[in-house]
């Protein structure tokens, strides 16, 4: 990795996102497996590079659209682990007073627009929130994540021709995790790169490496300055790896049959995000041995008091089902 | 007082609420050139960024509205007919009802899809169709649908003005219909039904051009010495159940017409409703009075006959004075 332009602080933040969304999601899946938490988890380890990057490359006041997968999202744009663990217990406490869950959080306080459970659901949303970034003269970027399912959406199609048409400022990252649920992406299209279906939008396309977050960072900065600028939007494909599965438990509806092979998962495993920057920061010597120690063990403190927050919450009380409807 | 057509009236809804507040603004496949004229002639006035063409993408169109109104504006999405509301599916059943909601009421979307709904021109299935009865089931999206160039302006102002998703519908059946507009602004608020004409004998609840379907067989009725009580609901979610059920405790009766596919129907909703509710006050069965359980045909001779008539009304009407 050559990254030595990228300012020390900059690749500490970084490091801090991606850490944060590590731990956090390290303990939802522990959770998961003791059965304490409802619903469906779509875990993010390995990816975490492609929010984090992406995320430091933009302001408070940029916004973000994300998937079922969302978790790292919304760390990585600066949300409330408190406020997420709550409502991933479904807690009258968390961002949505458990009406939304993992797959529909949002913090529209920090431009965090929601997660969005539909795949490829999102993206047209995004291109409103460049829109009115347009519409309002205002510097404002908006950020579309989904992955390489959502590629294959007719939403996708429809969304980056709108947003190239109308010139709008809207960077679309896809997540090329190589699966759509339990298909390898190389079934589900004839092309290698995903990035390759911008020339038919005439906008940008750039392949990047998603395991790299100082790449994704230079890469994302750039697409972001581009549509600051009026230049409009940018197809990013960030190449990375789903180390874990499609959702936590899913062997209960897999029924014992497989969809990857061991030596796969192994090699998508030592493609590891985390690691990578881990080195990256030792060796340019960007924050000492000890300081990377504590700022683990304050994360993980802080999550550990986050999951301590949520079981003592309050459930919602039945009567708000019928709040936050019609105003 | 003014006399002014449906189309009209709803252009001057627009061009007000344009004019009041600078976050309105339009969006759709050819809203500047009109292809129904309630958007003809806003270009000229407000430009290119206040009346935005698209491409057919009415699922990443609809999408976008969503996202400028959850980001501070007030969009108005033009998908110009009913049914391609069906290819804007996903967009408006799991985003835009429940936004809302799902997120805790951390936001609002405040924001008007409008298009042409149901027949009378002859188009075929595919630019015919009514279905506003797919939006009533979908919780947390307002559906509107008015009859007259008065309820049209003042409801189509309401709309533009809600904080909620909003569905307009107007119908292109009525678009040439003439009526008083007054000059001076008027509202006319969601989930208020109108009575369209009085009656002891019988209520026929009604919306969009079944009104007028109605209100034929009314006269006809009347003749008879009849009279039956038409209400036109106008808007379709929220509807005005305390109206009608009033109604029915006068008149005892109660027959339902509604341009729609019969299963599900806005008409199954009223009459469930009023069986509920007002059992006791019926003298008769509740009687529905929907479109034939097909497709839209072509040829004026069949649309004609899949339509509610108002022969079907009557017979409707005579089946509750047995």
């Amino acid at each position: 990795m050559h990254h030595q332009d990228i300012a020390v602080d900059v690749v500490v933040d970084i490091y801090t996102r991606i850490l944060r969304i590590r731990r956090f999601e390290e303990e939802v899946a522990r959770l998961f497996r003791q059965g304490q938490l409802p619903g469906f988890v779509h875990l993010y380890i390995g990816e975490e590079a492609v929010a984090a990057g992406v995320c430091a490359a933009l302001t408070d006041e940029d916004t973000i659209i994300s998937t079922h997968r969302g978790h790292g999202h919304v760390i990585a744009k600066g949300g409330d682990i408190k406020r997420m663990m709550a409502e991933l217990f479904g807690k009258s406490t968390g961002y949505c007073k458990g009406k939304g869950g993992s797959m529909h959080i949002a913090d529209f306080d920090i431009g965090m627009l929601g997660a969005i459970g539909i795949v490829g659901g999102g993206i047209p949303i995004a291109v409103g929130a460049g829109l009115s970034a347009w519409y309002t003269n205002s510097d404002r970027v908006s950020v579309c994540f989904f992955g390489d399912g959502a590629a294959n959406e007719g939403s996708f199609h429809e969304s980056l021709n709108l947003a190239s048409a109308l010139t709008l400022p809207v960077v679309f990252v896809c997540e090329n995790n190589q699966y759509g649920e339990f298909t390898p992406a190389a079934k589900a299209m004839n092309i290698e790169h995903i990035a390759d279906r911008a020339v038919g939008y005439g906008i940008p396309g750039v392949v990047a490496n998603g395991v790299d977050a100082l790449e994704m960072y230079r890469v994302a900065s750039a697409a972001v300055r581009r549509a600051r600028g009026g230049g409009g939007p940018t197809l990013i494909e960030a190449k990375t790896h789903r180390r874990g599965s499609h959702a936590e438990g899913e062997e209960a509806f897999l029924g014992g049959q497989t969809y990857r092979d061991e030596a796969e998962t192994a090699a998508a495993q030592a493609k590891d995000p985390l690691l990578l920057l881990h080195t990256y920061v030792g060796e340019n010597n960007i924050l000492p041995q000890n300081q990377l120690e504590a700022l683990d063990a304050q994360i993980t403190i802080a999550v550990q008091e986050a999951v301590d927050a949520a079981r003592n919450s309050p459930e919602p009380a039945v009567e708000t089902v019928f709040e936050d409807l019609w105003l | 007082m003014p006399r002014k057509t449906y189309v009209a009236a709803i252009q001057e809804a627009l061009a007000e609420e344009m004019r009041r507040d600078p976050r309105v603004f339009l969006i759709g496949e050819d809203v500047r050139i009109g292809v129904f004229p309630s958007t003809r002639g806003l270009h000229a006035e407000f430009g290119d960024k206040r009346v935005i063409d698209t491409p057919i993408s009415e699922l990443a169109v609809a999408g976008a509205g969503i996202g400028a109104a959850v980001t501070g504006l007030r969009p108005i999405v033009d998908l110009m007919f009913g049914t391609f509301l069906y290819l804007a599916f996903d967009q408006i059943a799991n985003q835009a009802g429940a936004m809302r909601y799902m997120y805790g009421g951390q936001t609002k979307a405040p924001l008007v899809f409008m298009v042409q709904n149901g027949a009378g021109s002859s188009a075929g299935h595919h630019h015919s169709q009514a279905v506003h009865q797919f939006f009533m089931n979908m919780p947390q999206i307002k559906v509107i649908l008015p009859s007259t160039p008065y309820d049209g302006k003042g409801l189509l102002k309401s709309a533009i003005r809600d904080d909620n998703p909003v569905l307009f519908l107007h119908s292109l059946a009525l678009g040439g219909k003439r009526g008083d507009v007054p000059a001076d602004e008027y509202l006319i608020p969601i989930g208020a039904a109108d009575i369209k004409r009085a009656g002891n004998d019988v209520t026929i609840c009604a919306v969009g051009p079944t009104v007028y379907t109605a209100l034929s067989a009314a006269k006809t009725l009347a003749a008879r010495g009849v009279e039956a009580e038409v209400i036109d609901l106008r808007s379709l979610s929220p509807w005005d159940k305390a109206t009608v059920l009033e109604s029915v405790a006068k008149t005892g009766r109660f027959v339902a017409v509604d341009e729609s596919f019969p299963v599900c129907s806005a008409a199954s909703e009223w009459c469930a409703t009023v069986a509920e509710a007002a059992f006791h006050h019926l003298r008769a069965p509740v009687q529905r009075v929907a479109n034939k359980d097909v497709p839209m045909p072509f040829s004026p001779v069949l649309e004609k006959a899949v339509l509610p008539s108002v022969a079907d009304v009557i017979e409707a009407v005579n089946k509750t004075l047995v």
